[in-house]
C-alpha cells in the first residue's frame, strides 16, 4: 500500500499558508503536498485547524498569506473557468452530510452530473443508483429525502454526492464519525477500492486509528498551527512527539492493536 | 485522452467479438452511451459476445457502468456475453458497479386527475381543522404554563423576555412610526381631495381620527409585527425544532412552551399595544401635516375639531384589541414554528404559513371586534 512518494506528482501543493479568523491565527505557515493516488490521513487535537486548511484549500475561507495550488494551478491566479473545471474535479464530503435538504438522495447525486456532464436522464438516473449502490445503500434509497434517512445512511448519500463526478480528489471531512464499526470498516474499504481503481488523492480529516491503519498511506499531524510531523504509520509510532505518542499509543490505541493481535488483523 | 469508442470487430456464425478503445469516463459517456445502445440492439444470430477491454486507457465508474449496462442488455436477450482483458485494477471498480442491481419499487400508481382534486380539498379541510386544533393545544400550554410561572414566579424566564421586547418592540419602533405616518399622510389626502369636492374638508379630521384610532392603527401595526416578528418567531423556532434543540429541552424536563414561547408571546402582548399607541399617533401626525400643507388646515383647528370628533372610547376600541392581536400572531407564530418538518424547504413554508395566517386571523379578529363593539355601542 505504501507509496514511494518521490516520483509522485502532487496534486495539492500547500505552501506556508496562513489564515486567520476574527483576529485568532488558526494556521501559521503550513506547507504540505498531496500526492497523486494516495491516501493522506490527517490528525491533529480538536480545534487545531484540520477543517479550517481544508476549507481553506476548497476556497471557503480566505488566506491572508500563503499559496495552495491544485492540478499546477495556483487557486488565486486562476480565471472562473479555470476554478470551475478544478472544482468539477475534486469531490467533497462534509461533516454532516450537506445534503440539500429539499432534494431526494437521487436528485442529490444527480445534481453535480446535471450541472457539469450532459447525459441522457436514463444514464444520469442509472449512474446515481449506482453511486447509491456502491457507497452500500439500497436502491430505493433513490426517491427518498435526507429528513427520512439515518446518520450513517445520509453519510454514504453525500459520499455517493462527492464521488458523483469520479473525482480526482476527493476530500473527507470526519468520514467514518457516527458510523458504526462495522460500516465504519465498510466506508474505508469503500474509500480504497474507490482509491485504487481511479489514482484517486483523497485528503482525510480523521479521528479513526482504524482508518488511519488500514488505508492511509501518509499521515500529516497539525499542532500549533503548523504541520508537525509528516509520514506514514510507522514514523508516526516512531515519533517521540508527546502529541503523537499520547494520540498512537494512547489507552484508546492500545486496546485497539491488542485488540487486533487477538482476531489476527495485522 | 482520446474519447472511447466500442470497435464492432468480426462476427463469425453466433460469436461477436467487440473491443472497447481509448477513454470510458465520465467526460466521454455522452457520446459512449449512443454506442453501446447500438451494439446492444437485438442481433438475431449473435448468441455469444466477447467485450475485450484490454486496451482502455481510462476506466471510471462511468464508463464501467456502460460496460455492465452492455452485458446486462445482452445476458436479458439470451446472449451468452463476457468480458475479457481487464485490467486488474479496474478488475475492483468493476465488480463494485456489477454488483448493484438498479432494482427500484417502482412508485405507487398515480390516481384520477378528478379524485386526486378531491383529495387535495379534503386534505386541506382537514388541514384546517388540525391547525385550529394545534391552535386550541397552544391556547391551553399556554395557561398551564402561565399557571405554573403564577405559582413560581422565579421560573419566569425574564431576561429572555426582555430580550424578546427589545427585538419586537424597542427596535420595530422606527419602521412602525415612518410607516403609520405614511398611512396618515395618505388617509388625509384621499379625504380632502374628495371631501373638498362639497366643501367637507373640515371632516377629513373626523374621519382620520376615527378610523386610526379604531381601525387602521392597529391594523398596520399587527400586520407589521405579524411579517416582522411573527416571521422570526417562526423561523427562529423552526431552526432549533431542525436542529434538536426543543428535543433537548424537553429532555432535561423543561417544557419549551414555558422556556421558549411564553417570553415570546408577553413580548408580543406588551409590545403590540405600545406600538399601536406610538403608531396611531403618528398616523394622526401625518394626517395633519397633510391638511395644514395639502387641506390648509392650521394646527390649532385640526386640534380643536380633533378633540369634538373622538372620544375616550374611540382611542379605547383600538387599544383593547392590540393585546389580542398580539396573542394570535404570537400563538400563530410558535405552531407553525414547532411544526416545522427536517427541511430547509419546510422552514420556508411555515415561515409563509405564519405570516399568512396570523394576518388571515387578526383581520378576522378585527371583524368579530367591530360586531362585538357595535353591538355593546362602543
Amino acid at each position: 500500500m505504501a507509496n514511494g512518494n518521490g516520483h509522485k506528482e502532487p496534486i495539492i501543493r500547500v505552501k506556508d499558508v496562513v489564515v486567520e479568523l476574527k483576529g485568532n491565527r488558526i494556521l501559521n505557515g503550513v506547507t504540505l503536498d498531496v500526492y497523486r493516488g494516495e491516501i493522506l490521513g490527517f490528525v491533529g487535537a480538536s480545534g487545531a485547524g484540520k477543517s479550517v486548511l481544508t476549507r481553506t484549500i476548497v476556497g471557503l475561507l480566505p488566506k491572508q498569506a500563503g499559496r495552495i495550488e491544485v492540478f499546477g494551478t495556483d487557486l488565486d491566479q486562476c480565471d472562473e473557468d479555470q476554478r470551475r473545471s478544478i472544482e468539477r474535479r475534486w469531490g467533497i464530503l462534509f461533516q454532516q452530510g450537506a445534503l440539500f435538504s429539499s432534494l431526494t438522495a437521487g436528485q442529490n447525486v444527480e445534481f453535480p452530473m446535471h450541472e457539469y456532464l450532459d447525459l441522457s436522464n436514463r444514464l444520469t438516473k442509472e449512474m446515481a443508483i449506482t453511486k447509491l449502490e456502491m457507497v452500500g445503500l439500497k436502491a430505493d434509497v433513490y426517491r427518498k429525502y435526507p429528513s427520512e434517512l439515518s446518520g450513517g445512511m445520509i453519510k454514504r448519500v453525500a459520499l455517493a454526492r462527492a464521488l458523483a463526478l469520479d473525482p480526482e480528489i476527493l476530500f473527507l471531512d470526519e468520514p467514518t464519525s457516527g458510523l458504526d464499526p462495522i460500516s465504519a470498516h465498510e466506508f474505508d474499504q469503500l474509500i480504497l477500492t474507490l482509491q485504487r481503481t481511479s489514482e484517486m488523492a483523497v485528503f482525510m480529516v480523521t479521528h479513526d486509528l482504524d482508518s488511519l491503519h488500514m488505508i492511509c498511506d501518509r499521515i500529516a499531524v497539525l499542532g500549533e498551527g503548523t504541520i508537525n510531523a509528516v509520514g506514514n504509520m510507522d514514523v508516526m509510532l516512531a515519533s517521540q512527539l508527546p502529541w503523537l505518542k499520547a494520540y498512537f499509543h494512547g489507552a484508546r490505541a492500545t486496546a485497539d492493536r491488542l485488540a487486533k493481535q487477538k482476531i489476527g488483523v495485522a | 485522452m482520446t474519447a472511447g469508442t466500442l470497435l464492432i470487430g468480426s462476427a463469425r456464425g453466433d460469436r461477436l467479438d467487440l473491443a472497447a478503445t481509448g477513454s470510458w469516463t465520465a467526460e466521454y459517456a455522452q457520446s459512449l452511451e449512443p454506442l453501446v445502445d447500438a451494439a446492444t440492439k437485438p442481433n438475431s444470430p449473435v448468441r455469444n459476445i466477447a467485450l475485450d477491454t484490454a486496451q482502455i486507457e481510462h476506466l471510471d465508474t462511468f464508463g464501467a457502468w456502460l460496460l455492465e449496462r452492455a452485458l446486462r442488455t445482452w445476458s436479458s436477450q439470451g446472449c451468452e456475453a463476457r468480458l475479457t482483458g481487464l485490467r486488474d485494477d479496474y478488475r475492483g471498480l468493476f465488480e463494485k458497479v456489477h454488483s448493484g442491481t438498479q432494482k427500484l419499487t417502482p412508485p405507487p400508481p398515480g390516481q384520477n386527475r378528478v379524485v386526486a382534486a378531491l383529495e387535495s380539498v379534503g386534505k386541506t379541510m382537514v388541514g384546517v381543522g388540525h391547525d385550529f386544533m394545534l391552535l386550541a393545544q397552544m391556547i391551553g400550554s399556554l395557561i398551564v404554563a402561565s399557571k405554573r410561572v403564577a405559582l413560581h414566579p422565579t421560573t419566569f424566564r425574564f431576561t429572555s423576555m426582555v430580550h424578546h421586547l427589545e427585538r419586537v418592540g424597542w427596535q420595530a419602533v422606527p419602521i412602525i412610526l415612518l410607516i403609520t405616518i405614511l398611512i396618515g399622510c395618505i388617509l388625509a389626502q384621499q379625504g380632502i381631495f374628495h371631501f373638498r369636492k362639497f366643501g367637507a374638508d373640515i371632516y377629513v379630521i373626523d374621519m382620520v381620527g376615527v378610523l386610526v384610532l379604531r381601525e387602521v392603527g392597529v391594523l398596520i401595526v399587527c400586520i407589521m409585527v405579524a411579517g416582522r416578528s411573527g416571521s422570526s418567531y417562526t423561523a427562529e423556532l423552526g431552526a432549533m425544532k431542525m436542529r434538536e434543540e426543543v428535543d433537548a429541552l424537553r429532555t432535561m424536563g423543561f417544557d419549551p412552551v414555558e422556556v421558549l414561547i411564553l417570553p415570546r408571546i408577553l413580548a408580543l402582548v406588551i409590545a403590540v399595544p405600545i406600538l399601536t399607541f406610538l403608531g396611531s399617533m403618528a398616523a394622526i401626525y401625518g394626517g395633519g401635516m397633510v391638511s395644514w400643507a395639502y387641506g390648509g388646515i392650521e394646527p390649532p383647528v385640526f386640534l380643536s375639531r380633533l378633540r369634538e370628533a373622538i372620544s375616550f372610547e374611540t382611542f379605547e376600541v383600538g387599544m383593547i384589541k392590540a393585546p389580542f392581536m398580539a396573542l394570535v400572531i404570537g400563538m400563530v407564530a410558535c405552531v407553525e414554528g414547532l411544526q416545522v418538518q427536517g427541511s430547509a424547504e419546510s422552514l420556508g413554508e411555515q415561515t409563509t404559513n405564519s405570516v399568512v395566517k396570523s394576518i388571515f386571523l387578526v383581520i378576522v379578529l378585527d371583524g368579530i371586534f367591530a360586531m362585538f363593539f357595535a353591538s355593546i355601542g362602543m
